[in-house]
């Protein structure tokens, strides 16, 4: 089971500052509490810094090709429902190269949890737009200020009927270690988008102005009302809040596709012959 | 016994019931014991446009088209384009009411194929059945095979409606039973053999990755590779086995490859056109060592090219395919029946040395059927090349990188409770953890995977010689073209043109050994379906030797025997 020592200690590639060590410290607090088999979880990443999360830990990874870390996480749980699978992944990575996939996992509802680490920029290519980033935005590329309308991941989310949408803020690792423990416990698609800043290129959305701004959905905020959710993922600017925005429940892909209520794909007997012999004479 | 080759050509538009009534006469000749190799040519559109399905039933195996038609039936006003196909002693299937045939010297049967659908309790949709009766009355076939048949194919559940269509089929016997008073075609009455199986090419890759024990596919549609999932999916609660159809084919591979890592052998299958979707993936594969098989279904291209028709146009891009330097294995199935054992085999190859394998097929094989007398079990075994529990358990301080002699790490899979199971697109350690330790750990992780190649060289299996064995000329092939090319073989041989094929199943990567019998003979020929010759390019490749004898058949038909025998003789002529 996950405890903080087994989970290991690795020298990072990040810059000092980054909120990618926020989340790092929060992922491990939660599967410490969730008291994870760190031998039945699988981490899965993109490209990007935030993706290099898995490589800090002790555990099962597959960090795969920038904005494929879905489709690749969506295999795994489809050939083992019994592993517990978790993306971490940047905003470009989920929102941007891989948006097709964020869309598409959404509809079929597989159990998986996305953490994205939101910084609304492109750090290790040095400083451009992302997917999120604000408009009027400079960077060198985006020489007059981002002029397209951000991907607003939260009311994307609900809108294509995630049942677990939540926002988090790398600067307080209880709240996103819960969001993730909650996320984990969802049997369904559960998406944890957690605002971070970028130190190195995001001069405008840093810790000062994130602090500002963001607060604590309270107890009034019904997360199963679609439409308060929306109404709450929508909500950027002077304030922005974190917490469960949207919380709902449908059949995970793994329940209805029925090919592996009983048991995992991978714990079922699939001898050649006995499997087809039967299928043959429809050929007769 | 009567010697017979035969081809039934069934033209019209699409939505007519071509490939209805093209399946039930080949499922008919096939139950009588009699070999039967049926293809179909069609358009890119749902209705309408010129389509056929051809069947040719024989005495003696058949694994190609036949450059003649014996029965054409002409549903619509474009199938006159077939006249120059007939012979003298064919005979043409037509409606007058519907339009005026052209004329042939070929002898004509005009049935009001829709008016007697109507008559006998159908509608005119049914016209088609009609024709099939037509046609087996016209060969003197047992009646009552078909009844049988037709019975089957639509249950207990529509017994009705199958007696409807036997009673439709029935007076389209009678009206050409013994009604052409010249009919020279073969009578087909008697059983020559045990019923034969008869397998579409797309079927057999899909049974073949059943019986290799494959559980899950990840597909877009495309033609000609949709056959495959369509029949996976058909299958999936008989034989458990996931059919994900995915949102492109970029997560296709991905999807696919995230099973494999998590330890279900795992498929996915496009074209051309998906396959270059794919490619990235397919780099991930060789990076991350993960064993994925990819069915390339060939198409002519470039881009969106002829969807529904057949080209050997890949072959250099699939080898290529990927940015980097990494292994794999590129099979292209010679006939439908060897598309089973490979697809099988490439499951155990990828997993063995830990790489993606190709199965390189097209719409020739996608959309062909054979009969084939039965699936040997026997050669099919699934061996999984996985680390055992006791190796698990024993095993200190697993690396799933492991640098070996032969290239191949042994390989653990994520769940186990005894070691970590990591993968890294990024350049990585044997920990499977990044580095950019460009003194040691680059070059060795390099060699170690690039090291795989010299397994599978040994895996690589020489060409099939087809013909006589002291042959001074021989015709090269790869892929789908074995069978018009054996057919043309044994055409010129009967002419006492002593040749001999050198067929090529396994094109990637090439064992120079296997090229020897180039400086015995005294000429050879490519033969492709592909405008620049990419295999002979690649036999230059290879051995350095330059072929400049090449056939090439690029419009997107498969190549007919007697159009590869005219080709042959010209270059022999000129070259030989």
């Amino acid at each position: 089971m996950a405890d903080l020592g087994s989970l290991g200690k690795f020298e990072t590639a990040w810059c000092p500052g980054c909120g990618d060590f926020g989340v790092l410290d929060a992922v491990k607090d939660a599967f410490v509490k969730l008291d994870l088999d760190m031998h039945k979880t699988v981490l899965v990443s993109g490209i990007g810094q935030a993706a290099k999360l898995p490589q800090y830990l002790n555990c099962n990874f597959f960090n795969g090709l920038h904005g494929r870390s879905i489709p690749v996480a969506t295999g795994i749980k489809i050939a083992n429902k019994n592993l517990n699978v978790i993306v971490t992944s940047g905003d470009g990575d989920i929102y941007g190269e891989g948006g097709n996939h964020f869309i598409h996992a959404i509809r079929r509802n597989i159990d998986i949890t996305v953490i994205v680490h939101n910084n609304q920029v492109y750090g290790l290519t040095k400083g451009q737009a992302s997917p999120t980033s604000d408009p009027g935005f400079v960077t060198k590329v985006q020489t007059h200020g981002v002029i397209s309308e951000p991907f607003h991941p939260l009311s994307a989310a609900i809108a294509l009927g995630a049942g677990f949408v939540a926002r988090s803020f790398s600067g307080d690792k209880d709240h996103i270690s819960q969001m993730i423990q909650d996320g984990v416990k969802y049997r369904g698609f559960s998406l944890i988008d957690c605002l971070q800043p970028c130190v190195t290129f995001n001069k405008k959305n840093n810790f000062v102005w994130y602090k500002q701004r963001i607060y604590k959905l309270g107890t009034d905020h019904d997360a199963h009302d679609k439409l308060k959710a929306f109404e709450k993922a929508l909500e950027w600017g002077d304030k922005i809040p974190v917490g469960v925005i949207y919380h709902d429940g449908r059949p995970s892909y793994e329940d209805a596709c029925g090919l592996m209520t009983e048991k995992a794909l991978i714990d079922q007997d699939v001898s050649g012959p006995v499997r087809i012999r039967p299928i043959l004479k429809e050929f007769l | 016994m009567l010697k017979v080759d035969l081809t039934i050509k069934i033209a019209g538009e699409a939505g007519q019931g071509l490939q209805t009534m093209g399946q039930l006469l080949s499922r008919a000749f096939a139950h009588q014991g009699f070999f039967v190799f049926s293809n179909q040519v069609i358009q890119s559109r749902i209705r309408g446009g010129h389509n056929w399905f051809q069947v040719r039933v024989c005495s003696e195996r058949v694994l190609a088209p036949a450059s003649t038609t014996d029965i054409l039936v002409a549903l619509d006003k474009e199938s006159s384009c077939h006249l120059k196909e007939l012979t003298k002693n064919s005979i043409i299937i037509f409606d007058s009411s519907l339009f005026k045939m052209a004329d042939s010297f070929a002898i004509g049967l005009d049935i009001p194929l829709g008016r007697i659908a109507s008559e006998n309790g159908g509608n005119r949709i049914m016209s088609n059945t009609v024709a099939v009766g037509a046609i087996l009355g016209l060969l003197e076939f047992d009646m009552d095979v078909l009844s049988g048949l037709i019975k089957e194919s639509f249950g207990e559940k529509d017994m009705q409606v199958a007696d409807v269509n036997i009673k439709i089929a029935r007076a389209g016997y009678d009206l050409a039973y013994r009604k052409v008073p010249c009919n020279r075609l073969p009578q087909i009455k008697e059983k020559t053999g045990q019923p034969k199986m008869f397998v579409g090419g797309s079927e057999s890759v899909a049974l073949g990755a059943l019986a290799a024990g494959c559980q899950f596919i990840s597909a877009y549609p495309m033609s000609p590779s949709t056959g495959i999932m369509t029949y996976l999916a058909s299958k999936q609660d008989k034989c458990h086995v996931v059919v994900e159809q995915s949102e492109d084919e970029i997560a296709s591979i991905n999807i696919a490859l995230g099973a494999a890592f998590a330890g279900v052998r795992a498929m996915t299958a496009s074209a051309g056109g998906g396959f270059a979707l794919m490619v990235e993936g397919l780099s991930l594969a060789g990076m991350t060592e993960t064993p994925v098989v990819i069915v390339v279904a060939q198409r002519p291209a470039p881009a969106t090219g002829l969807p529904t028709r057949t080209a050997q146009e890949d072959l250099e891009f699939v080898i290529h395919a990927g940015h980097g330097e990494f292994p794999r294995l590129v099979v292209a199935p010679a006939t439908i029946e060897d598309a089973f054992y490979e697809t099988a085999r490439a499951f155990n190859i990828a997993e063995k040395y830990r790489i993606p394998v190709l199965i390189l097929s097209d719409q020739f094989i996608a959309d062909s059927a054979v009969t084939i007398d039965d699936l040997d079990f026997n050669k099919v075994n699934i061996e999984r090349s996985l680390m055992s529990e006791e190796e698990l358990k024993t095993v200190k301080d697993y690396k799933s990188c492991l640098i070996t002699r032969s290239g191949v790490s042994p390989r653990a899979l994520p769940g186990n409770p005894y070691c970590f199971v990591t993968a890294d697109s990024d350049e990585h350690d044997e920990t499977g953890r990044i580095t950019e330790d460009v003194d040691f750990m680059r070059p060795e992780m390099v060699k170690k995977r690039n090291r795989k190649n010299l397994g599978l060289l040994k895996e690589a299996r020489p060409p099939k010689w087809y013909g006589p064995r002291d042959a001074k000329n021989v015709l090269i092939g790869w892929g789908s073209t074995f069978g018009p090319l054996r057919e043309a073989i044994d055409l010129l041989n009967a002419e006492k043109e002593k040749t001999a094929l050198v067929h090529f199943t396994d094109v990637w990567p090439l064992n120079e050994k296997h090229f020897g019998f180039l400086k015995k003979v005294k000429f050879a020929a490519v033969a492709e379906n592909n405008f620049t010759a990419q295999f002979a390019r690649l036999i230059t490749r290879t051995t350095g030797i330059v072929i400049k004898n090449t056939i090439n058949k690029f419009n997107g038909l498969p190549f007919e025997a007697t159009e590869i025998i005219k080709a042959y003789k010209g270059l022999r002529r000129k070259n030989g």
